[in-house]
Parts: structure tokens; C-alpha cells; sequence
């Protein structure tokens, strides 16, 4: 390892990073993290960071939407929490029973998403696309369960306008329901793609189910909580 | 230097795109950062108008505006003298429905109450969220990022574009507010609950909903920027480009971006609720439909708080970037400095009931959000003194981006004391909704955002555009904005201590204000200077851009990465990958040949100075 000198007319721009660290033996300038840290050749597809941008980009959106739903649950508990009678007096129930087992199809298709995660190493596309159907088809029932309730309650009389407590429960609610639409539009889509394409089950497919199924487990998290702090309550 | 005509050729080599690809839909992040800056300096002059309008008023109450307003002799006896006459002459005589944009805001050049209201609420609205943040979160993170980090670009450059033109979407929508019949959103920025949430009260009915969607639109926009930001700051990072040697303004825009990320979904819910209150009959804010106003303040204040901090980060980064080279020196504490930053955006979150002590919050919550406030000054104080130790015997000169860094660190600090006043319960009750609110925010947003904005303008402008900016017309420009910017806020705090109101239209129908008369109009004039001075910066953008001199690729003596490549950087930005060796403030190490070491240059700082380099 020959130190240099410093010499401003030769600011050293390193032709390449690795011939670089071969002369420096063992391979890292001082301070390092990754040997294989190597940006920017992404397009290449030579290396890549250890956790690829779009896992970190979805994470963040994930984060992003809970601050949303943090909003929208701090003003129900604002609400619930204030009200001396909740549901309000001539406000109509709701459905706790039927969301329960609504509860119970989201939660099923969680797992069986986890369990198409699990498949993915195997790279069988048939299969996977078949847990992938089982998991969209759980998602339409719950907005189908879910629509069906909404029908219901209306024809009962609880409107956005009546109330705070028909605000918040379709606000939230309805929030919610929008994130379970979008997550069964990006599976379809996913899915759509995984089982027309004639290109092998590669390691983009496979991303592109764990984006998917990092939204789907956000949205399947988030039911329970809603669950317990609206119909509940 | 061989590598810099290396990255001239691949510039000259690359294929040319066609006019929409290059300055329209460019993915490349130095054109989308150019376009945030052209976005900003547009709305600058509409939200900067929209303050001297209100300055007229403050000072001449309902008097006509200069130049298009009525002639004395006209308004005594409805005798047109001048072709302004005229036109106010034919406007009045024309049925309401008849009557002209102008003449319904300000009839023979005299602002309407409704009007005055409309405008300052317009201008907090669009020097927040159309100047500050798209000049100093969107033009400078998207310049700065890829290129101080020693990457080819964003992680997401389609997401890059999209972020922008999303937020010209805004901007448009924003701006159709001033159209639309009832006038624009008249609430305030805060837009409180229930004069936001019910037309009734202002008698602004689409001007708030174009505000709340414009909002909501932005929101995405800055979504967008913020998961892009953070994924490239996190992810393509060159070799050796460890945390801890990131330039202190990536970590300042890193940290906000975190908080852009947490903290605009909140606003985003709160602005749903209330364009349900106003389009879908929810009463969430109503209190007479069994809801409760103050829930607005809460949602908008844990997302307002923060948005203070987003603001103010940014600049606070840039002026810890610049202090160090032209002091010639390490920054004082570069740990502490990152420990502070992140420090001041975490407190930040639970600050935000300081804004609604007089709310008729429970006392007891007062008290907590008092102490949480005055802790901020912790975190703050490390960092002023921090720069100071950097100034510190230092070998100082004064271009430009160092005389608008040390206005920043001097007005922060004004900003930031009278903060400390405010935080006190006890004291805000007499000050809250004063014109030392008014003084203590712009000492903050304009003292420390705008000299910062300035600051880094003037600092990268060269890299930006290949040429230097003319340095006598930018400290004659510097000179013209520090002066009157103290004349003109400084004596604010003084109409606050006398009671004077924040959001009056006359102030001059109350008698124990009219004692400030004279202030006003010495602020009002003050403020005139300043706007128009802006004129010089404009000049010299513009001019320099054209026909400024040709700056070489280091023209500061700088040691950060993209000074390394060529000015202005090629598509890719770098030749081959940067590796990098040092921290980015590695100026005057004992020992070293010169006096500052380029983050690249593979030497042996710790064997030269015999105790290390500075910092990592």
C-alpha cells in the first residue's frame, strides 16, 4: 500500500473504483461499509445495494400511510373517547358479527400471502400465481362483505352527514376500503403479468410480489386495529 | 486536468435529446432541480406582491394603491382626472355582476376587507409551500443529493419528474384560487376551524377548496420527493461514502425528507375531514354537528410543526456547507451538528401545542409543550455555536454565499430568542397573535430560510450553470436585503410588545394603535426596498446565467464531490464513481500540502497531522 501525496492539481478521480481497491490489498478505502457497495451500476445489474431501492422506497410509502391513518384514527378516538353515548342515540349499530368474519377472510389472505412468499424461492410460477388468485379472491370478498354493509347502514339512515359518528365511520372506514381496492388493482396487475409473460421467473417477478405483498400485509395489519377501535367500541 | 475533459467528452458524446426531453420531461435531476428553482423564483414575485399589498394597507389604511389606485380629487368629487379615473369611473358604474376582477378586490384601488384577508393568507400559503420548499427542498435536494453523495442520479428519476410536474399541478390550482368567484382562501395558512370548514363565515367558497386540493396535490408531490430522497440518500452512496461523511446539508435534507414523509399525510387526512365539512356536510369541525374545531389545530399543528423545522433544516445544512470554506475550516463539531439536527426534528414532533396556548388547552398540557419547546433550544444552541466555533479563527473572506450564511446565523439567532419568549405560557398570553409572531416568524423563515436560500444560490450557482454570479451585484443585492430586512422586521417586535394584532385590516381604528402609525409606515417603506432590491438578484440570475463569467469546476476551494467533476456536471454527473477518503470539511489540516483536501484524494490525513484528521 503506497501512500500518496496530496498534490491539488491531481485531485485523484479513481478510474475505477476496483482497480482502486486492489492497489490498496485489502480492497476497502479506509471507512467502507460494503466490498460489494458499488451504486449507480444498478442498469448493469453487476451489483447492487444490499436491500434494493424499491423495497426502500415501499417501505417508506408504508410508513407514509401510517401517519395517514395515524390522522384519521386520532380524530375517531378524539370523537369516541369524547361522546358519552357512542354509537350516538338514534344512530343505527354496527355489524360486528358479519365484520368479524370479514376480519377473518383478511386475515386468512395475509397468510396466505406469507405463504406465496414462501413459495417464491421455488420459483414455480404456476403455482404461485395460483396462491396469488386465492389471496385476490379473499380481497374481493371483503370489499364485497364489506360493500353489502355499507349498502345496509345506509338504508338504515347512517349517512357521511349524520353526524361525527357516521363521518368517522366512513371516513375510516372508507379510507381503508380504498387501500384494500388499490392493493387488489396492484395484485391484479402483478399477478396478470407474472402468469402472461413468457420470461422466466426472475428475480424481478419475485420483487414485484414482495412489494405487493409488503402493501397487502399493511392494509391486512391495519383491518384488526380498525376493527377493534370502531365496531367494538 | 485530464479527468475534467474526459467528463467534457462523454458530455459532448452523449446523444442529444430533443427540446421536450431536455428542459421539459428531463429525468435528469440537475434540469428537475432547475425547474424547482424557476417554479420558486415565479411564485416568489406573486407572494412577495401580495406582501407589499398588505403593507400598503398597514401603513396608508384604505387609502388608493399608488399607480393604479383613484386620484385624490376623484374620490372628493367624482370628477375623473386620470385614465385610472376613468376605468374606476366606467368599473363602478357597471352592475355587480358586470364589475371586473379588480374592481371587486379593490374598488377604486382600495383593498377590501375580505380581500386583505385573502392576501395574507395567500401569501403565508405560497412563500411556504411554493417558494421555500420547492427552492430549498426541491431545486437544492435534487441538485445536491446525487451529486455530493457521488451518484449518476436519483434512484427514481420518472418518480423525479413526476414529483415536479405534480407540483406545478399544484401551483396551477393554487393560483386559480385568485379567480374563482368569493375570492381565494381567507382563513389564514393555518385555515382554523370553523371559519375554514364553513363558507358561511368568509364568504370564500371554491378559493379554500382549490386551497385544500392544491394542498393535497402537493402533499403527493412532496410524498414523491421525500421516498426518492431518502431511497438515494440511503442506497447510492459512492464507495467510502459513509453516513458520517456525508456533507452536512445531505444530512439536513435527509432528515426532512423524514419529516416531509411523516408529517404531510396528517395534513393530508386533516384537509380531507375539512373538504368534507365544506363539500359532504360532516360536521368534524363543527361543533354544532357534535364536532370540535380545536381537533383541526391539533391535526394541522403536528403537521405545522414540523413544517416549521422543514423549512428552517435545509438552510441550516447549506450554512453549515459554507461556513467551513470560507473560514478555511473543519465545521466545529460535525457529530454534534448531526446529533442536533437530528435532535431538533425529533423534538419537533412533540412540540406542536405551543401554537394553541391560548387555545383553551388544558393548562397542565401547556406547561408539558412548554418545556418540550424550550428543550429545542438545546439541540438549536449546539448548532450556533457549533458555527461560531467554526468562524472561530478562522482565515474569513466575504463573497456573497458567506455574507447571506453569517446573515442566517445572526438573524437565526434573533429568531430563535424571541422564540424562547413565546414559549413561555405566561408570556404568550400577551404576545400571542401579535406582530411579534409576525416578527419572530419572518426572523426565522426570511432571516434563516430565505438568506439561506440566498446563500446557496450564490454558493452553487456556478456548478449549476457553468458561470460565476457577478460578485459586486450580489453584495450590493445582499447589502440591499439585509438592511431593510431588519428595518422592516426588527420594529415588528416593538408593535407586538404595544398589542398590535397579526391579522387586522386597519389597525388605525383602534386609538392605542394609532401611536404605531409611524412604524407602520417606516416598515411598510422598509419593506418596498426590499421587495423591489429583489430586482437585483433576478438581474443578476439572469444576466449571469448568459453572460456571467465562466466558473472553473472548483471555484470555491471546496473538498465536497461535486466539485470534483466537471462544471456543469454531464449527464451522469461523474465520469467514473468517486471513491471517497475523508469526511467533507478536511480544510487546513496541519501537515497537508494546501489547505484543503478534496473528499476524493487518497492521502493519509491521520500520518500527516499525527492526531488524525478532522472528524471521520
Amino acid at each position: 500500500m503506497t501512500s500518496r501525496t496530496a498534490d491539488f492539481d491531481q485531485i485523484e478521480l479513481a478510474e475505477d473504483t476496483r482497480e482502486v481497491r486492489k492497489r490498496h490489498g485489502s480492497g476497502a478505502p479506509p471507512g467502507i461499509i460494503d466490498d460489494d457497495f458499488d451504486p449507480g451500476n444498478d442498469a448493469n445489474g453487476e451489483t447492487r445495494p444490499s436491500i434494493g431501492n424499491a423495497f426502500i422506497a415501499t417501505l417508506l410509502f408504508l410508513g407514509a400511510d401510517i401517519m395517514l391513518f395515524a390522522g384519521l384514527i386520532g380524530a375517531f378516538v378524539v370523537f369516541r373517547y369524547g361522546a358519552e353515548n357512542w354509537p350516538p342515540p338514534g344512530q343505527p349499530r354496527l355489524p360486528v358479527g358479519v365484520t368479524a368474519i370479514n376480519t377473518a377472510i383478511l386475515l386468512l389472505s395475509g397468510f396466505l400471502m406469507a405463504h406465496t412468499w414462501r413459495l417464491l424461492a421455488g420459483r414455480n410460477r404456476h403455482q404461485i400465481v395460483k396462491w396469488l388468485l386465492a389471496v385476490l379472491a379473499l380481497g374481493v370478498a371483503f370489499l364485497m362483505v364489506q360493500g353489502y354493509e355499507w349498502l345496509r347502514l345506509l338504508d338504515f339512515g347512517l349517512k357521511l352527514s349524520s353526524g361525527v359518528f357516521g363521518a368517522t365511520f366512513y371516513t375510516l372506514i372508507g379510507c381503508h376500503a380504498l387501500h384494500v381496492i388499490g392493493a387488489v388493482i396492484w395484485l391484479s396487475a402483478v399477478s396478470l403479468r407474472i402468469r402472461l409473460s413468457s420470461h422466466a421467473f426472475d428475480e424481478r417477478r419475485i420483487e414485484s410480489v414482495k412489494l405487493i405483498g409488503m402493501y397487502w400485509f399493511l392494509v391486512v395489519a391495519l383491518w384488526p386495529i380498525l376493527y377493534g377501535l370502531v365496531y367494538w367500541s | 486536468m485530464t479527468s475534467a475533459t474526459a467528463v467534457k467528452e462523454v458530455h459532448t458524446t452523449h446523444e442529444r435529446q430533443g427540446f421536450l426531453k431536455t428542459y421539459i420531461f428531463s429525468l435528469d435531476h440537475k434540469m428537475i432541480a432547475k425547474q424547482f428553482l424557476l417554479l420558486g423564483l415565479f411564485m416568489i414575485w406573486i407572494g412577495g406582491g401580495l406582501a407589499l399589498l398588505l403593507r400598503w394597507q398597514l401603513a396608508y389604511p384604505e387609502q388608493p394603491l399608488p399607480l393604479i389606485g383613484a386620484s385624490e380629487q376623484y374620490l372628493e368629487t367624482g370628477e375623473p382626472q386620470s385614465s385610472m379615473d376613468r376605468f374606476w369611473d366606467s368599473e363602478l358604474s357597471k352592475s355587480d355582476d358586470e364589475q371586473g376582477w379588480l374592481t371587486k378586490r379593490m374598488p377604486v384601488g382600495i383593498i377590501t376587507p375580505a380581500f386583505y384577508n385573502a392576501l395574507f393568507t395567500m401569501h403565508a400559503t405560497i412563500m411556504i409551500f411554493f417558494v421555500v420548499m420547492p427552492i430549498l427542498i426541491g431545486c437544492f435536494g435534487n441538485f445536491l443529493i446525487p451529486l455530493m453523495i457521488g451518484a449518476g442520479d436519483m434512484a427514481f428519476p420518472s418518480l423525479n419528474m413526476l414529483s415536479f410536474w405534480i407540483a406545478v399541478l399544484a401551483g396551477i390550482i393554487m393560483i386559480a384560487g385568485f379567480l374563482v368567484p368569493g375570492g381565494h382562501a381567507a382563513s389564514g395558512w393555518t385555515a382554523y376551524a370553523p371559519l375554514s370548514s364553513d363558507p358561511t363565515w368568509t364568504g370564500v367558497d371554491w378559493g379554500q377548496n382549490l386551497w385544500c386540493i392544491s394542498l393535497v396535490v402537493l402533499g403527493i408531490s412532496s410524498l414523491m420527493g421525500s421516498i426518492n430522497y431518502i431511497t438515494t440518500i440511503i442506497n447510492m452512496r459512492a464507495p467510502g461514502m459513509t453516513f458520517m461523511r456525508l456533507p452536512l446539508v445531505i444530512w439536513s435534507l435527509f432528515i426532512v425528507a423524514i419529516l416531509l414523509l411523516l408529517a404531510l399525510p396528517v395534513l393530508t387526512a386533516a384537509i380531507a375531514m375539512l373538504l368534507f365539512d365544506r363539500l359532504a356536510g360532516t360536521t368534524f369541525f363543527n361543533a354544532a354537528g357534535g364536532g370540535d374545531p380545536l381537533l383541526w389545530q391539533h391535526l394541522f399543528w403536528f403537521f405545522g410543526h414540523p413544517e416549521v423545522y422543514i423549512l428552517i433544516l435545509p438552510a441550516m445544512g447549506v450554512v453549515s456547507e459554507i461556513l467551513p470554506v470560507f473560514s478555511r475550516k473543519p465545521i466545529f463539531g460535525y457529530k454534534a451538528m448531526v446529533l442536533a439536527l437530528s435532535g431538533i426534528a425529533f423534538l419537533g414532533w412533540i412540540v406542536w401545542g405551543h401554537h394553541m396556548f391560548q387555545s383553551g388547552m388544558n393548562p397542565a398540557l401547556g406547561a408539558t409543550f412548554m418545556i418540550s419547546t424550550m428543550l429545542i433550544s438545546v439541540p438549536s444552541a449546539i448548532k450556533t455555536f457549533n458555527w461560531l466555533g467554526t468562524l472561530w479563527g478562522g482565515n474569513i473572506t466575504f463573497p456573497a454565499p458567506m455574507l447571506n450564511a453569517l446573515a442566517f446565523v445572526s438573524m437565526f439567532v434573533i429568531g430563535g430568542l424571541s422564540g424562547i419568549y413565546m414559549a413561555s405560557t405566561v408570556v404568550d398570553i400577551f404576545i400571542h397573535d401579535t406582530y411579534y409572531i409576525v416578527a419572530h416568524i419572518h426572523y426565522v423563515v426570511f432571516g434563516g430560510s430565505i438568506f439561506g436560500l440566498f446563500a446557496a444560490a450564490y454558493y452553487w450557482f456556478p456548478k449549476m450553470f457553468g458561470r460565476m454570479m457577478n460578485q459586486t451585484l450580489s453584495k450590493v443585492h445582499f447589502w440591499f436585503t439585509f438592511i431593510p430586512f431588519n428595518c422592516t422586521f426588527f420594529p415588528m417586535h416593538i408593535l407586538g410588545i404595544g398589542g398590535h394584532m397579526r391579522r387586522i385590516y386597519n389597525p388605525m381604528q383602534y386609538e392605542f394603535l394609532q401611536q404605531f402609525e409611524g412604524w407602520n409606515i417606516f416598515i411598510s417603506i422598509s419593506a418596498f426596498v426590499l421587495g423591489f432590491s429583489q430586482l437585483i438578484f433576478l438581474f443578476n440570475f439572469f444576466w449571469s446565467m448568459f453572460k456571467g463569467k465562466k466558473a472553473d469546476d472548483n471555484p470555491w476551494k471546496a473538498t465536497t464531490l461535486e466539485w470534483t467533476t466537471a462544471t456543469p456536471p454531464p449527464h451522469g454527473n461523474f465520469d467514473v464513481l468517486p471513491t471517497v477518503y475523508h469526511g467533507p470539511c478536511e480544510y487546513s489540516v496541519p501537515g497537508a500540502k494546501k489547505d484543503f483536501t478534496m473528499q476524493t484524494e487518497n492521502v493519509d490525513l491521520q500520518a500527516m497531522s499525527g492526531n488524525g484528521g478532522n472528524g471521520a
